[in-house]
């Protein structure tokens, strides 16, 4: 199942894990990115709380955790290269996988189409 | 996300747009940030190729003296200015400071002798204020024109040479800061062989009518891509060049601002004609006794941009701001981030290390010498 929020952040739900990354549109509005800080494994987070923060050569943004939960991945790469979220958001550039607190709340985000429709 | 209406254009504007420029208002005027190659691949190119900016925003200023004698309208900017305008030869172009009477900067700018007046080029944001003080303080010795039906273009990069001798091959024999007139697509423009960027290259003043065409007959060489302020500001920040309005302004003197070296020793104490500036009394006194801050580079540890207006602590723990960042980002060549700011002078000698509070924690700065990458000029 694949869902949106409003703050262009994507979650792939499997089961109660989320994996979670920030969409193509957030990419294209944010330029190359140049360095991106990943929350910690174990960290436990609130909806709409601070995940991680990115910066592109503009500006620092953050990204906000889109449900409640634990952080049970973080993907390395990125930090390494944040090249890699500009070349492919919603693959290879996930930030995090996120253990849902509530995995039916999944179900009252944004879907594909609602998302397009906020972005188009 | 289109601009206001009330934005200014330049005679580029429509060819930005057309170019897919991501347009945003700056100083006034509707400029593009990037176009659609993005900030890291411009910056990058401009570094191995060469890059077209559109600086038409900038002020153009000539001062004609009335007396027709060349040294009367230099001994008149020299009462605007701790810099020695009488030494400058025709054909030649200098960086200059307009200073205030505490001492901190009104502007700052580039002033070419053009043989019968200078050529001025200043800020866009100041261009106003500038005129205004110019013709206020040296109408009574020169005629002050604002020359704002030009165009300003730079052309930037190792290949800049290359692709502007397409046009005129002429300039490929100018030498870092000369200035001549140069005929270009049969257009009278002024090129200079200066910049902002740290690389080799051109800025050219064109005719407003024929600066579309210009920029054209450049863009038509594959080597030139066009550029935008996001890469402007890194390519400067890497070259260790100030931002008016961010580096310097009123209240920071040309001293702390580490800038000394636009002061020729004419001016200085003990020159021929030392003083007599705006403000020369403070500025000669630190540049005596020394001030107690002054910019530096710096280069953080890590990844994270350390950004304008974060606060500099002398330790990883202390809480009272010793300093702050006025430029920072990250630099595309150094593939790192790197930042200028003011501190305290005791604290300003290369690899003396400070602390930025960045979200909460302590990033580690380390003082670093300027430019921070190997400039490209061609000195003559």
């Amino acid at each position: 199942m694949l869902k949106f929020t409003e703050d262009h952040e994507w979650l792939r739900v499997e089961g109660d894990v989320a994996t979670v990354g920030i969409t193509q549109h957030a990419v294209e509005q944010l330029g190359d990115l140049v360095f991106v800080e990943l929350p910690k494994v174990g960290a436990a987070l609130g909806k709409g709380g601070s995940a991680a923060t990115v910066e592109s050569v503009k500006a620092a943004s953050d990204v906000y955790c889109p449900l409640d939960g634990e952080i049970v991945a973080v993907n390395e790469a990125i930090a390494a290269d944040p090249s890699l979220v500009n070349a492919d958001p919603q693959g290879e550039g996930w930030f995090f996988r996120l253990k849902l607190a509530d995995p039916k709340a999944a179900a009252g985000l944004l879907d594909k189409d609602a998302y397009d429709r906020l972005v188009g | 996300m289109s601009a206001p209406e009330t934005l200014m254009k330049t005679p580029l504007t429509e060819l930005h747009l057309r170019l897919g420029g991501k347009m945003v208002p700056f100083a006034g005027y509707e400029m593009p940030v990037q176009f659609p190659e993005g900030v890291m691949k411009e910056h990058l190119h401009t570094r191995a190729a060469a890059g077209l900016f559109d600086v038409s925003h900038m002020g153009q200023i000539r001062l004609r003296p009335r007396s027709g004698r060349m040294e009367d309208a230099a001994l008149a900017l020299e009462r605007l200015m701790p810099v020695d305008a009488l030494a400058l030869k025709p054909g030649r172009q200098r960086y200059g400071l307009l200073t205030n009477e505490a001492g901190g900067i009104r502007d700052d700018l580039m002033f070419a002798h053009r043989g019968d007046h200078f050529f001025i080029v200043v800020n866009a944001a100041c261009k106003a204020q500038d005129l205004a003080h110019i013709r206020d303080n040296l109408a009574g010795d020169c005629e002050v024109e604002d020359w704002s039906d030009r165009a300003l273009i730079a052309l930037q990069g190792p290949q800049a040479e290359a692709a502007l001798a397409r046009l005129a091959p002429a300039v490929a024999a100018m030498a870092f800061m000369d200035v001549a007139d140069v005929t270009l697509i049969g257009a009278d423009c002024v090129v200079s062989r200066s910049g902002y960027t740290g690389e080799d290259g051109y800025e050219i003043s064109v005719p407003a009518g024929r600066a579309v065409e210009l920029a054209e007959a450049l863009l038509a060489d594959s080597r030139v891509h066009p550029i935008g302020l996001g890469a402007r500001d890194s390519l400067r920040l890497e070259a260790g060049l100030c931002l008016y309005g961010s580096d310097i302004d009123g209240t920071t003197t040309p001293v702390e601002a580490a800038l000394e070296w636009a002061m020729q020793k004419s001016r200085r104490t003990g020159g021929a004609r030392a003083g007599g500036f705006p403000g020369a009394g403070v500025i000669l006194q630190q540049m005596a006794e020394g001030a107690a801050r002054r910019r530096v580079g710096l280069l953080p540890e890590g990844r994270a941009p350390v950004r304008a207006g974060v606060q500099l602590f002398d330790s990883g723990a202390s809480t009272g701001a010793v300093g702050r960042v006025t430029s920072g980002g990250f630099g595309p060549t150094i593939g790192g981030p790197v930042a200028m700011g003011y501190v305290p002078t005791r604290q300003a000698a290369d690899g003396a290390q400070l602390f930025a509070d960045l979200r909460g924690s302590r990033v580690a700065l380390r003082v670093a010498k300027t430019p921070f990458i190997a400039p490209g000029y061609k000195r003559g």
